[in-house]
């Protein structure tokens, strides 16, 4: 149970307005004990200049649908922090889950559990 | 890891931002590396300054921060840093820290290095940390941090301790002159700010505190700002008035005092922390419960056992010393 200040980037990299998804994340991550940054809608830039500041130990987005901003963000935050896992939700289409999953990102599209994804920020972030 | 860290710190103080970060993130663990950390770390005497900014929950202060940081930014050459601090669930340990969302004007400019920090169980407005990152940016180069505390009510005042000037967010419709009249919060303001100025009791609001500061002496009473951070207005004004306050109380030789100040603080908040620690370790000692039984039984009286208890902690603190 100790996430011993484990630090999680959140951030929506799409341009759709369903902010409910990220913030009942956001919420169950910080009720996991987690310390959620939320940075709202942001672009690559500005998720990438967050992880670094922010020193986070896993970055998740939610892409809603926007596959190429995505995609462009992903490899942002590789270049400058390759050692944070990336993980990502929102509305995401089949064929880009599996373009997503090819770049080595997991992948929680609508109907994914919350304990499920809670236990995927404990694994990404070496708790468990 | 002590060689690892002081070539982090290099590096940070070479402008590596991921440096800086993760150093932060070190300070924030505590421990022996932060520890290792501190020691390399020394004051540069007038080489930056600090304002906080607090206020009660929702007063806008993420608003006006940023409005604060767009003005700043305006001056060419300049940089600053931002620690944020939003408090931590006390039954999680987690926390949701939002302020960068009213910020996202700012967050890919180089010119600007914001941190949020979670409260991690401390109270008066601060984390633990957020001292030990004022000195480590202060050390790292960046001239100007402003801290933004966790939303507060009357007693959270560590911002006054921990910075030079002090701005403290009101909105119209807060209390009465009652409430202004009270101490706290009140006492260490450099200027007060109305923000959302445009909402109903504004004046009533500014008559208030005014009514409250009118006994202090006219040299002393803190300016008071009307601001709307949702539409950027007042923020030049507030800028204003922060560089004002800057220059008159380094003129006065105030802010030598108010810094000599901080550091009795912050060293007393240390060795509270340490004897804190003690106390703790001392209470998972086997021999305490004995003596505990035995108050209860009325073998041992409280004032024996207190006497005991003391003596039993420095023979821990010579042990851990010794070895």
């Amino acid at each position: 149970m100790n996430t011993a200040g484990k630090r999680i980037l959140m951030a929506k990299t799409g341009l759709d307005g369903h902010w409910r998804g990220p913030t009942v994340v956001a919420k169950a991550l910080r009720d996991a004990g987690f310390e959620v940054i939320m940075i709202g809608m942001a672009r690559p830039e500005e998720v990438v200049q967050a992880s670094v500041d922010e020193d986070v130990d896993l970055v998740g987005l939610n892409i809603g649908g926007h596959v190429d901003v995505a995609v462009r963000a992903i490899g942002m935050v590789r270049e400058s922090r390759p050692e944070v896992p990336i993980f990502v939700g929102g509305v995401v289409p089949p064929h880009a889950k599996r373009k997503l999953e090819a770049l080595g990102v997991e992948v929680y599209p609508p109907g994914s559990q919350l304990p499920d994804i809670v236990a995927a920020a404990r694994r990404l972030t070496g708790l468990a | 890891m002590p060689d690892d860290l002081a070539l982090q710190l290099e590096r940070a103080v070479a402008g590596d931002r991921g440096a800086l970060a993760r150093l932060i993130s070190v300070l924030e663990r505590g421990g022996s590396a932060s520890t290792s950390l501190e020691r390399k770390l020394r004051v540069r005497p007038g080489s930056s300054y600090t304002v906080g900014i607090t206020g009660a929950p929702g007063a806008g202060k993420s608003t006006l921060v940023s409005t604060l940081l767009g003005e700043i930014l305006e001056e060419p050459g300049q940089q600053v840093a931002l620690l944020a601090v939003d408090p931590s669930s006390p039954l999680s340990r987690g926390a949701l820290l939002g302020d960068r969302v009213r910020m996202q004007a700012h967050t890919a400019s180089p010119e600007v290095f914001i941190r949020s920090m979670a409260s991690r169980g401390h109270l008066g407005g601060l984390a633990m940390a957020t001292r030990s990152a004022r000195r480590l940016l202060e050390h790292c180069g960046w001239p100007l941090t402003l801290i933004e505390t966790v939303g507060v009510g009357q007693v959270e005042l560590d911002v006054a301790s921990a910075t030079d000037t002090v701005v403290v967010v009101l909105n119209p419709g807060w209390g009465d002159e009652v409430q202004a009249n009270k101490a706290g919060l009140m006492e260490v303001a450099d200027i007060f700010v109305i923000n959302k100025a445009d909402k109903a009791g504004l004046e009533a609001t500014r008559r208030d505190l005014e009514g409250a500061l009118a006994s202090l002496p006219p040299a002393r009473r803190p300016q008071i700002l009307e601001t709307i951070a949702t539409e950027g207005k007042g923020a030049a004004a507030l800028w204003q008035a922060i560089r004002e306050h800057r220059a008159a109380i380094t003129a006065s030789g105030e802010l030598m005092q108010r810094r000599l100040a901080q550091v009795r603080s912050e060293l007393r908040g240390m060795v509270d922390a340490v004897l804190a620690d003690r106390v703790q370790r001392l209470f998972a000692e086997e021999e305490v419960d004995a003596r505990i039984l035995a108050i209860s039984d009325g073998r041992l009286d409280m004032a024996e056992a207190g006497e005991q208890m003391l003596a039993l902690m420095y023979d821990q603190a010579n042990d851990s010393t010794m070895t």
